[in-house]
């Protein structure tokens, strides 16, 4: 086996100097009564060929793009990555480092994090990010358990126009605190209902996410006053951070954190994984955060470095007292982003973010042409909602058939919303394409 | 003493991104703008983030000068205790990168992702069979999110039977996310020391478990590199009282094909792809950490679960006992697809023989370095053996500096001061992938430290020399935070 560097004659001449007289005799402390009775029942190894040929049939049993023309969103995006960013990130130095305990040894990944903290300031309007959490869904719990530990308060409220997903899972991480969760309703227009949060007593957070599980920007600026009024705190989410590259970002309109998924900043999609927990607050709360920090400091020398820093916060010291139990957290896909912002640059990223939007708003137009309603009035980015009109259900399946995913189906996640569907349209369609779903959905 | 692996050549300063920043360039190949532009209303928008305008040739000297200062498996010995650095084969990464794997869609209509649900219902079962459990979840997004669904799990269940018990037994040699993920479930954590010969006795888990006590967390083989020969028992123990077994599968490199977790009395094992099943570590991910549990368990699984009918695979919600979702879809994806090739790649007797030499090299490491290290725990250890800085503590020299030494000889650094039941530990975990020609350059150079301490022990407290940059002050790094520029 080519990973195994072992020749007999190292074995043997490594067991002589062990002392023992075979590779069973070093497992003379495991109690027979703990091992197997029979070999695991595992496929016979393949050679590298013949794992080629395995793999790319299974991944041909897969409809991705380009084969497929996908219009989906709602929590991973298709956007193109620069050729440049898959290449530097198959650097070896990258790849096969580990968590960066012995900094003089690491400085490579040092600072490319520190710069990837300092750009997702940058796009989110916040003081501080963290070198990031597993996803999106995760960071919004940690963002939720955090409101808890700052504000003593038991109970939370999240709008029930975040993704589904996540706010299953903060429910997931609630669940055995006997902290209370409450949603917020939403309005006709396609956006977060803050009303109810006047009665609803003590609150450590609100959280509300922009642009929403609709595609819809949310009035961030309103859920802020509302939510300080209460002594919460602001939390905002996302799932589509190209957004802030045209519209403005959460820190500007009064958000205390701001987390969610970075998988869109250059990331494959991975059906779902990995992607990128991104996650900012104010200083004032930084000893309150989760997840590992770079921070700047001086060798010996009186040169620039970096190191990881205030890990009084973390669990491998404070152990059960920790802010996280978060330890290996998502550096690679950190590093792409920093990468992907980066080769963007805030020219490159303002231009992005516009083209996502002027190709969602063909899209939507060409829908309304067709018969289709747009049910939601607030202003949308490169994700919104279409109603196919009454008597059109085959169309989806159709268009299945010709290659083409045409948006997700709302009604498994809101009921009322039968026939309903989210769009999403990118970069990465053409008008062409653009004309032809038009012209397929409304024939 | 043949030349030192470690040496000095030229490397490049690199100024930080926005320091490179020159207004107008450009390093993305923009879409052409192919329809009418559609301003957004003013009141919504903003100045664009100010990131750094650079080209595509910026960008890639850029990273690639920050690459040069990095040190990875690739470049050499990366003895990590605990984090099984072992090499990461490079046909997986291509396989991750399938343009059907990379490019699908969470959420596309199942019929057209069969073949990645096939490839996690196959994944599932081949980490069933290799640990002896009966079910496998892959959606926690690493080690210490797997702790966390473990804990959930076994919250559930003592939840189901009108239970709620406050506390958890933790050991000593157990893995430093062990207390926090218990935490996050409103557990107690009540220590437990390990004894004389570095393992958990029955008569010190006796004395603690009660019904008030959910289970215990145990990782084996422990944090000293020795297996937790009374676990068995242990888990009578803990079972007679109602309570369950989590078992920290970190560790798992040392005995893949050796034992069998249900056997053994395990109610519930994550696992790390990112360290037993050779997924690279990315500087600190992403991994992956399946759970792994006995069937009085399953119903209590995250979900979506893959399930096959009829010979094609959905994915299920349909458990209403399950603890919920952990993930945002399904996991970490991208690295399972990497372990599936690697396991295919193994077999089962290359998965075993994988864990012998990890625990033969650990060995050999222990026996060859002995006479010159104080090894608190002399006895056959399994993939990682620990010592102490206590010989060199008599000239002044400290773990710390040894490991700082270790780098100008070009390897990486074992993990150092963990476990905390040791004092100054030093933590090596060669891994299997490490020839004897490499361990041999390894053990001499620690031996050439050894020899250094007696003699120039000022010199250590130098170290290292030949890195980028020297000894960082990381109190000052702590002491005024600077985290973004």
């Amino acid at each position: 086996m080519r990973y195994l560097p072992h020749t007999p004659k190292d074995i043997e001449s490594m067991l002589e100097a062990v002392g023992v007289e075979s590779v069973d005799a070093l497992f003379s402390t495991v109690p027979d009564t703990c091992r197997r009775t029979r070999d695991p029942l595992l496929p016979e190894p393949l050679t590298e060929w013949e794992l080629n040929g395995l793999m790319e049939g299974m991944s041909r049993a897969v409809g991705a793009p380009p084969e497929y023309k996908v219009y989906l969103g709602a929590g991973s995006y298709e956007h193109h990555i620069p050729h440049a960013l898959s290449y530097l990130l198959s650097r070896s130095e990258f790849v096969t480092s580990y968590t960066p305990y012995q900094p003089e040894m690491s400085q490579g990944t040092l600072q490319a994090i520190y710069e990837y903290q300092t750009l997702s300031c940058r796009l989110l309007g916040m003081e501080v990010a963290n070198a990031s959490l597993y996803d999106g869904a995760s960071a919004l719990a940690e963002a939720m358990l955090m409101a808890v530990r700052i504000t003593k308060a038991r109970k939370v409220a999240l709008s029930s126009l975040i993704h589904p997903h996540y706010r299953q899972v903060v429910r997931t991480y609630f669940q055995p605190t006997g902290f209370e969760l409450i949603e917020l309703p939403r309005l006709p227009n396609g956006r977060t209902d803050f009303s109810s949060l006047d009665d609803a007593g003590d609150l450590a957070a609100v959280a509300v996410q922009s642009p929403n599980f609709f595609g819809c920007v949310e009035d961030l600026a309103v859920g802020a006053q509302k939510a300080h009024e209460k002594q919460a705190l602001f939390i905002t989410a996302f799932t589509e951070p190209l957004a802030y590259g045209l519209i403005k970002n959460p820190g500007s309109l009064g958000a205390d954190v701001a987390c969610g998924e970075a998988q869109s900043l250059g990331i494959p999609q991975s059906f779902g994984g990995p992607g990128l927990g991104m996650f900012a607050t104010q200083m004032k709360h930084v000893r309150n955060m989760p997840g590992r920090l770079v921070g700047q400091t001086t060798d010996l020398d009186g040169r620039r470095g970096f190191v990881l820093t205030l890990a009084t916060r973390e669990q491998h010291i404070r152990r059960e007292k920790a802010t996280s139990n978060i330890c290996t957290n998502n550096s690679l896909c950190a590093l792409a982003a920093a990468m992907y912002m980066a080769s963007l640059g805030r020219t490159g990223i303002r231009e992005l973010a516009q083209l996502n939007h002027d190709k969602a708003e063909y899209l939507k137009r060409g829908l309304v042409r067709g018969g289709f309603e747009i049910p939601f009035e607030s202003p949308t980015f490169n994700e919104f909602v279409a109603a196919f009109p009454a008597g059109k259900d085959d169309i989806y399946q159709r268009l299945l058939k010709k290659k083409v995913v045409a948006g997700l189906p709302l009604a498994p996640y809101y009921p009322e919303l039968t026939d309903h569907y989210l769009f999403c349209v990118t970069e990465t369609k053409t008008r062409k394409d653009l004309d032809e779903l038009i012209k397929e959905i409304t024939s | 003493m043949t030349e030192s692996l470690g040496t000095t050549g030229l490397v490049l300063n690199e100024p930080l991104l926005w320091e490179k920043d020159t207004p107008g360039r450009e390093g993305f190949s923009l879409p052409h703008g192919d329809v009418d532009s559609c301003p957004v209303e003013e009141a919504l928008t903003s100045q664009s983030p100010d990131f750094p305008d650079l080209s595509e040739v910026d960008v890639v000297r850029h990273y690639t000068r920050l690459a040069t200062w990095n040190f990875g498996v690739d470049t050499g010995m990366y003895p990590l205790g605990s984090c099984t650095m072992k090499y990461n084969p490079k046909i997986n990464e291509k396989m991750a990168g399938l343009r059907g794997f990379a490019g699908a869609h969470p959420l596309l209509p199942q019929a057209l992702s069969q073949g990645l649900l096939k490839l996690l219902f196959e994944l599932e079962c081949f980490l069933s069979e290799i640990t002896g459990m009966d079910a496998v979840s892959l959606q926690p997004a690493a080690g210490a999110q797997g702790e966390l669904t473990g804990m959930l799990l076994i919250h559930a269940y003592h939840k189901s039977r009108g239970r709620k018990p406050s506390k958890i037994i933790v050991p000593d040699t157990a893995h430093g996310t062990n207390p926090a993920s218990a935490a996050l479930c409103g557990y107690r954590p009540v220590p437990v020391q390990s004894n004389e010969q570095g393992i958990l006795s029955s008569e010190a888990i006796a004395e603690v478990m009660d019904e008030d006590t959910a289970g215990i967390m145990v990782t084996n083989p422990n944090t000293l590199g020795l297996f937790e020969e009374n676990v068995q028992e242990i888990a009578e123990i803990v079972h007679a009282k109602g309570g369950l077994v989590y078992g920290d599968g970190a560790n798992m490199n040392a005995v893949m094909g050796i034992i069998d977790a249900g056997r053994i009395g395990l109610d519930v094992l994550h696992l790390n792809l990112h360290k037993t099943f050779s997924t690279p570590h990315g500087g600190g991910g992403p991994g992956s950490g399946p759970v792994c549990v006995r069937s009085h368990l399953e119903p209590f699984l995250p979900v979506p679960r893959v399930v096959k009918e009829n010979g094609s695979y959905h994915l299920s919600e349909d458990f209403s006992r399950s603890i919920g979702k952990l993930h945002a879809f399904y996991g970490n994806v991208g690295v399972m697809i990497k372990a599936y090739s690697y396991i295919l790649s193994m077999g089962a007797e290359n998965l075993k023989k994988a864990s012998q030499l990890a625990v033969l090299n650990a060995n050999y490491v222990k026996e060859r370095l002995k006479d010159r290290f104080h090894l608190p725990y002399d006895r056959p250890c399994m993939h990682e053996c620990v010592f102490t800085d206590r010989s060199q503590m008599a000239h002044k020299v400290m773990t710390l500096d040894m490991a700082k030494r270790l780098m100008d000889y070009g390897f990486h650094p074992p993990t150092i001061y963990f476990p905390l039941v040791v004092n100054g530990a030093i933590m090596i975990e060669p891994t299997e992938t490490e020839s004897k020609q490499d361990l041999d350059l390894f053990i001499e150079a620690l031996r050439r430290i050894a020899d250094e301490a007696e003699h120039h022990p000022e010199f250590l407290g130098q170290a290292p020399s030949k890195c980028k940059v020297k000894r960082l002050d990381e109190v000052a790094a702590a002491r005024k935070p600077c985290l973004a520029g």
